[in-house]
């Protein structure tokens, strides 16, 4: 049975709302963290070495993946809602997702 | 193709019920409108659907058909039956009556609640007023006045499954085309009737609306139209 | 609905949209910088020697994390009305809340990086 929910400005806003999600819940820890380390120079060493491993950075360039698109998301977002009506939502949608997967990827590839 | 059997599964009862099954002959040119009339007709006269004009114009007979909502009148087998399976279900959102008939009260209760009916300020003694089809507001007015009724679009919005006191695309795309006819006088009432998170805010922008809707109209862009006239009343400060 | 709920509704979902407009530039440099900043490896001395110190660093990071704080709960608001049973007023407490929390970890880490450098 075909679900009235796949189509891509759908998907788009399932993204949307779970990189939101995503990064509300990785938010609190990163800056709670980042001031942790500042507190004490040593600690801020430990950290940044800490996430140099490779599992953190791969769990960064999921981060970087979730920040671009919900960046891209939220800017096709306030060009619908601000701008006159144009028949481009669908690529807009496209561009969005191509545009977060070359983010993750260039941040992915510096990683390494 | 005519000796081919469709299989037809149809939602029956209320609010509880289960599905019953039919087997239909296969016809060419077969709406979905056809095979339950057929079944209501020639196999099963309890069953209870709604229908008038068959054409396309009146929007009464919208339904879920594998799993979509769908105009039935001008909807083809060939086009939406997966392997000879149809499913046929009541519109969601709505409360169910009977089989594929839903309790629409709300949905038009809601158009009702966006001023969603012109209201103009001459008499039979003035003279016409004078719109040019090329007029900016009235082309908006245009794109969006061919709406039939139908409930697909309110049927389809995953807002009104989560807030059911959201007006929905179908009141608020209404309310967008009076706004821009030049005639109307409602004016900062209907913006203060469409405003809020009850209202044109209330949309995710998801486009459910504009996938399903059998016209072809486009809810989100007259929701987005109406975002930004509410938000302008508010911030002159009109709508307090 | 009374005129002021329609009012707060209305500033909420602004501010949700105008802090969008502050962060899509926050972002886009916030995504570069790591880009850059992550090429061989992360180290305190390199940023360190970017951030501390410097104003202009304080002050972006100040926007951002204020711009965070406004348009992040707004959000957490909406998904929560939708998707839970929690009640409405306990909605909106906990998205004050979260607002709080998102500043003032924010403003304690952005003085924080800025307190470790320069003179």
């Amino acid at each position: 049975m075909k679900n009235i929910h796949n189509h891509p400005n759908y998907w788009a806003f399932i993204m949307h709302r779970l990189s939101g999600l995503a990064l509300a819940a990785f938010l609190p820890v990163h800056l709670y963290v980042l001031g942790l380390a500042l507190a004490d120079s040593s600690a801020f060493d430990d950290f940044i070495s800490w996430s140099n491993t490779p599992l953190l950075k791969f769990l960064e360039t999921g981060l970087v993946v979730f920040l671009s698109a919900h960046l891209t998301g939220g800017v096709r977002l306030l060009a619908l809602e601000f701008l006159e009506w144009r028949d481009w939502q669908n690529s807009m949608v496209a561009l969005s997702c191509g545009i977060s997967i070359c983010a993750g990827l260039v941040f992915f590839l510096n990683a390494t | 193709m005519s000796n081919d059997l469709i299989n037809v599964s149809i939602w029956r009862g209320g609010e509880d019920g289960e599905y019953q099954t039919y087997q239909v002959p296969r016809l060419e040119s077969q709406t979905v409108l056809d095979v339950v009339t057929y079944i209501q007709r020639e196999l099963d006269p309890s069953l209870s659907y709604r229908f008038a004009c068959r054409v396309g114009v009146c929007g009464s007979c919208a339904m879920t058909v594998n799993g979509k909502a769908r105009w039935t009148c001008r909807t083809h087998v060939s086009k939406v039956a997966e392997g000879g399976q149809l499913t046929l279900d009541p519109l969601n959102s709505m409360p169910r009556v009977k089989d594929l008939v839903v309790d629409m009260e709300t949905f038009f209760n809601k158009w009702a609640d966006a001023k969603g009916s012109f209201k103009g300020d001459k008499t039979r003694d003035d003279a016409l007023a004078y719109i040019s089809p090329d007029d900016p507001k009235r082309k908006i007015s245009s794109a969006g006045i061919e709406c039939i009724g139908c409930g697909a679009c309110y049927a389809t919005c995953d807002v009104i499954k989560w807030n059911p006191d959201y007006l929905g695309p179908a009141a608020l795309n209404r309310a967008w085309t009076l706004v821009n006819d030049e005639r109307d006088v409602t004016g900062l009432e209907r913006l203060a009737a469409v405003a809020g998170d009850n209202g044109c805010l209330g949309c995710h922008s998801q486009q459910g609306c504009v996938e399903r809707c059998p016209k072809s109209l486009n809810p989100t862009g007259a929701i987005a139209g109406l975002k930004r006239e509410t938000i302008k009343a508010v911030l002159k400060g009109e709508l307090s | 609905m009374s005129a002021s709920a329609l009012r707060i509704e209305t500033y909420l979902w602004l501010a949700q949209r105008v802090s969008a407009l502050i962060l899509v530039i926050c972002i886009t440099v916030h995504i570069a910088t790591m880009i850059i900043a992550v090429q061989g490896g992360l180290s305190s001395e390199e940023i360190i020697a970017r951030i501390g110190g410097s104003k202009i660093w304080l002050s972006f990071y100040l926007v951002f994390v204020s711009s965070v704080a406004v348009h992040a709960p707004i959000g957490l608001k909406s998904i929560m009305r939708e998707m839970s049973q929690i009640p409405t007023n306990r909605i909106d407490l906990l998205s004050i809340l979260f607002s709080l929390i998102i500043g003032v970890l924010g403003i304690r880490a952005a003085f924080g990086l800025y307190g470790l450098g320069g003179a």
